[in-house]
């Protein structure tokens, strides 16, 4: 008997307090005694620090303590955030620095550390330090940094090429020198922000009298916080426990270790006091990491069938001034590209450029939107020269359903093999083409241009990479108040992970979800943890969380059997108790619970002590998301506007732990996906300052942009990776959708020759299009 | 400056119908004050520039940008927020009965501002069209959900509100 709460629409356990407002995110903890900090950061992209005078702020009253790198640096075990993924392929090492020290390389960067009675006093002290800057040239583009001459980002710096690799597999040369047709664009998708609605921040609490450290943070990985605490802290890891409250988003920035927290840490430290540090609006465009900015230099070549022969491009990928998590994210792009197709031959060469920006680590969708964008553009140019229906080009493409497992050539940043698991991908974009009715849109399509309407039609697909092994950690202990008590390193942004695990577990456990207690993202009950990035928290710790509990049921049996004296194959849990089947006998959870944890001098039912099992599931390769996407639009010929007016989103996550919250997921990355098709621009001069630094400057998607008639279906091929059967669906939304809108967008103003091959497509960028201005 | 008492003035308001009083630094926003002076934490600073409203509160039946009200300026008023939305402390408002349904939160930061700012609007409205209610909450961002959902528990809820009225 299950408990029938796993793969259904449970009630969330998160909602409640979120409702009632008595969530507890990091900002409303408030510790006695605590103190407020502040940052002074560089208002210039590129410029070497002369001097630094902070004696006025440290006068002011209520300033408790002002560091600058040089006040700080003595203090700390390690002054560099080395944090960088392991590549061959890096070609410089830039590990940031706490703070800044004798030069500053983007604005935002921090310089200086104030703490104060409170935020108003720190953030007035902020104006009393005096920094002499020598501006320097600034690196603003990554296709410039890499050219002959540029200036460097960094001085002393050899060049600006942070990482170089190439990706590829058969002999793309000559599949193009056979091929019938070859199509070649210049593609590049624009920098954006995160923007988790709750930004930044972290509550450093010192205890002097054991010499330990606490520290509550809205980050998405609190076990490498931790770590990277005791590295620059000089701290050992029982002295430091890092802890996530409720997290109001991540969308991947939270998942990096930043110079604020180090900083903050080490200031509570020194005061002995508990720090707090709430990074504002203002801050997160600053100084919270950006993805997206690429170029691509891509061809794709083609039999007279319309069947891919080869791919070989290159692409330019801005790193940002700092290594702050690897090469990841190009790489994720650049593996993202073939990968719904059956690509013979393919070589990509990335080179990673610095620049004086924020950092670059990923955002919803890591690279796999750039990539898929680069390819569904070329399917389109490709099905133009060829007059091929856009859809009929992929449908010969696709990887079909009776090649799964498909072992492509592709290796994964830690080298195993890229094996798409399962799906069925022709079928997944058949039915979101019958969803968005592609057949009937000729006639739509023409029916508005005799009204003078421009409308439009595109189509996408898309792979994901979902379940970033090796392991998540998952304990489940049977408490002796007959509660469940759960433990995860899985970290918690928003996504129902209490939820998602409370489902797996009271679904082996009797089925009362009221009685599973989850904390995740805790150090102090978790050994272990890689947290939460590369929709992986579903498939790795619901994994875990279902094997110890299955192991847990079993050893609830055996002890409920010796107390019961029944047979183990008569028994049944349900709620919190054991039942005899078919009688009035049982014996409660907690009775249970009690009598595994043993009496001095007395036997143990079963012989064992306790009832747990911790789990950390091993599956190294990840499990392949896939889904469709079309976007109709209508253009408007006078001002460029651009309204979806209907989006049809097929996509297979495997099977659904909970349909509801699945469906959120893919909504929500479509949000973000067509405020990355739209709306979303991080701008920044030529002198790499920024331009868009409030949220009335840089547009977020709001309730009246999305589509009205948005349609989300789903089909479940289920994995053979992991025995629920589930993949990941956190990121999948995003991934397809600019490229479809894009596609969209070109075939609305076909009767311009337009080309949509840069995205955010704003309305002037429409006019432009439509008034043949070939210099877009 | 903030601790300056010459630049601090008493406050008298009714915050979630009981009455409070404090002496308030003039500049401290009455986000700040209903966040760490009364504790009452289910307020969220989202951008503290007026634009996502997550800090919405309902003064004197208003929907308002706490993070653009100075404290001070609530002198005489009553305020509403999140905490006060609920009818007990085993109930919940319909409103928030039907967030839950149509999962219209995922992290629930922006949930607080979305709920006051659909207060005001249903007090007003009680039979709005789906249109209406996305360009009432326009002024409401939020990351996770995409807004559909928001919009879904909306009518739902104004539909059990009119049938309870």
């Amino acid at each position: 008997m299950t408990g029938g709460t796993a793969f259904r629409d449970v009630p969330r356990l998160e909602d409640p307090p979120l409702l009632r407002g008595r969530a507890r995110f990091v900002d409303d903890i408030r510790a006695a005694g605590g103190l407020h900090a502040a940052f002074l950061r560089s208002p210039f992209a590129h410029a070497a620090i002369r001097a630094i005078d902070a004696s006025a702020a440290r006068a002011l009253p209520g300033v408790r303590l002002v560091l600058t790198a040089a006040d700080l640096n003595p203090h700390l075990t390690e002054t560099r955030l080395k944090v960088a993924l392991p590549s061959p392929a890096f070609r410089q090492t830039l590990d940031r620095p706490v703070l800044a020290s004798g030069e500053v390389v983007h604005v935002g960067e921090a310089v200086a550390i104030i703490v104060a009675d409170d935020r108003y006093i720190a953030e007035d002290a902020l104006s009393l330090i005096e920094v002499d800057y020598d501006p320097l040239d600034a690196v603003a583009d990554c296709v410039a940094a890499l050219a002959d001459g540029a200036p460097t980002a960094h001085q002393g710096a050899p060049h600006n090429l942070v990482g170089d690799f190439t990706l590829g597999f058969g002999d793309p040369d000559a599949a193009f020198a056979s091929a019938a047709v070859v199509v070649r664009e210049t593609l590049s998708q624009h920098r954006g922000v995160a923007h988790s609605m709750e930004c930044r921040g972290l509550v450093a609490i010192p205890d002097p009298i054991e010499d330990r450290l606490t520290v509550w943070s809205s980050t998405q990985t609190p076990h490498v916080a931790r770590r990277m605490l005791c590295d620059i802290l000089g701290l050992r890891e029982d002295q430091v426990r890092v802890v996530t409250p409720d997290v109001g988003g991540g969308f991947g920035p939270k998942l990096v270790f930043y110079p604020e927290e180090a900083a903050v840490a080490a200031a509570a430290r020194l005061l002995g006091r508990p720090v707090k540090w709430i990074e504002d609006r203002r801050e997160h465009f600053i100084a919270a990491t950006q993805e997206r900015d690429q170029v691509w230099d891509v061809e794709l070549a083609m039999d007279a069938e319309g069947r891919i022969l080869g791919v070989r491009g290159e692409m330019i990928h801005d790193h940002g001034a700092w290594t702050a998590r690897g090469l990841n994210v190009a790489y994720g792009a650049v593996s993202a590209m073939p990968l719904a197709y059956i690509v013979p031959a393919y070589r990509i060469r990335s080179r990673s450029a610095v620049t004086n920006k924020v950092p670059v680590t990923p955002i919803r969708g890591a690279g796999q939107p750039q990539g898929v964008f680069a390819m569904e553009r070329l399917l389109d140019r490709a099905a133009q020269r060829l007059g091929l229906d856009r859809a009929e080009i992929r449908r010969r493409n696709l990887v079909p359903a009776d090649r799964m497992p498909y072992a492509t050539p592709l290796k994964t940043r830690g080298g195993m093999q890229v094996v798409l698991d399962s799906g069925d991908f022709p079928q997944c974009m058949a039915e979101a083409l019958q969803r968005a009715d592609w057949d009937g849109f000729r006639d739509r399509q023409e029916a508005a241009r005799v009204q003078g309407r421009y409308l439009g039609i595109g189509v996408a697909n898309y792979v994901e990479g979902t379940g970033r092994g090796p392991f998540e950690h998952v304990s489940v202990r049977l408490e002796p108040s007959g509660r469940i008590f759960v433990a995860t390193g899985a970290a918690p942004m928003g996504q129902s992970t209490r939820t998602m695990l409370a489902q797996l577990v009271a679904e082996q456990l009797g089925g009362d979800m009221a009685n599973v207690e989850v904390s995740a993202g805790d150090t102090a009950t978790s050994p272990l943890g890689l947290g939460g990035f590369n929709s992986r928290q579903a498939v790795m710790a619901g994994t875990s969380a279902h094997v110890a509990s299955i192991k847990v049921r079993d050893r609830v049996l055996q002890v409920a059997a010796t107390l019961l004296e029944a047979s183990e194959a008569d028994l049944e849990i349900a709620g919190r108790a054991v039942r005899v089947t078919g009688t009035g006998m049982q014996v409660t959870l907690a009775e249970i619970a009690r009598a595994a944890a043993g009496l001095p001098g007395f036997a143990l039912p079963g012989g064992r002590a306790g009832i747990a099992a911790a789990e950390e599931v091993v599956i190294d390769p990840m499990t392949y998301a896939n889904g469709s996407c079309v976007a109709e639009v209508e253009v408007d010929a006078g001002t460029g506007n651009i309204a979806i007016t209907r989006l049809s989103f097929m996509h297979d996550c495997g099977r659904a732990l909970h349909p509801r919250i699945v469906e959120g997921q893919v909504l929500g990355g479509i949000a973000h996906g067509i405020g990355n098709a739209l709306f979303e621009w991080m701008g920044f001069d030529d002198q790499a300052q920024p331009v868009t630094t409030n949220l009335a400057e840089y547009l977020l998607m709001s309730a009246t942009e999305m589509p009205h008639a948005i349609s989300i279906g789903h089909l479940e091929s289920p994995t053979p990776l992991n025995p629920l059967g589930i993949k990941g669906v956190g990121e999948s939304g995003v991934i397809p959708v600019a490229a479809a809108i894009a596609s969209a967008v070109e075939d609305a103003l076909s009767p311009f020759d337009a080309r949509m091959n840069r995205v955010p497509i704003a309305p002037h960028d429409v006019v432009a299009a439509m008034l043949g201005d070939a210099a877009r | 400056m903030s601790e300056d008492r010459s630049l601090a003035r008493r406050v008298n308001c009714v915050v979630n119908g009981t009455a409070q009083a404090a002496e308030v630094s003039v500049r401290r926003t009455l986000a700040d004050y209903l966040r760490q002076d009364l504790g009452l934490t289910g307020t969220h600073l989202g951008c503290e520039h007026g634009v996502c409203g997550a800090c919405t509160v309902l003064v004197d039946g208003r929907a308002v940008r706490s993070c653009l009200m100075l404290a001070v300026q609530a002198e005489g008023c009553a305020v509403t927020t999140v905490e006060g939305i609920a009818p007990d402390v085993v109930t919940l408002h319909p409103l928030q009965t039907a967030f839950a349904k149509h999962h219209a939160l995922q992290c629930g930061f922006c949930t607080p501002g979305m709920l006051t700012t659909l207060l005001e609007f249903l007090e007003e409205v009680p039979a709005p069209t789906a249109e209406e209610i996305r360009i009432v909450i326009s002024g409401n961002l939020c990351r996770c959900t995409g807004y559909e959902p928001i919009v879904a528990a909306t009518l739902e809820a104004a539909a059990v509100m009119r049938g309870g009225a």
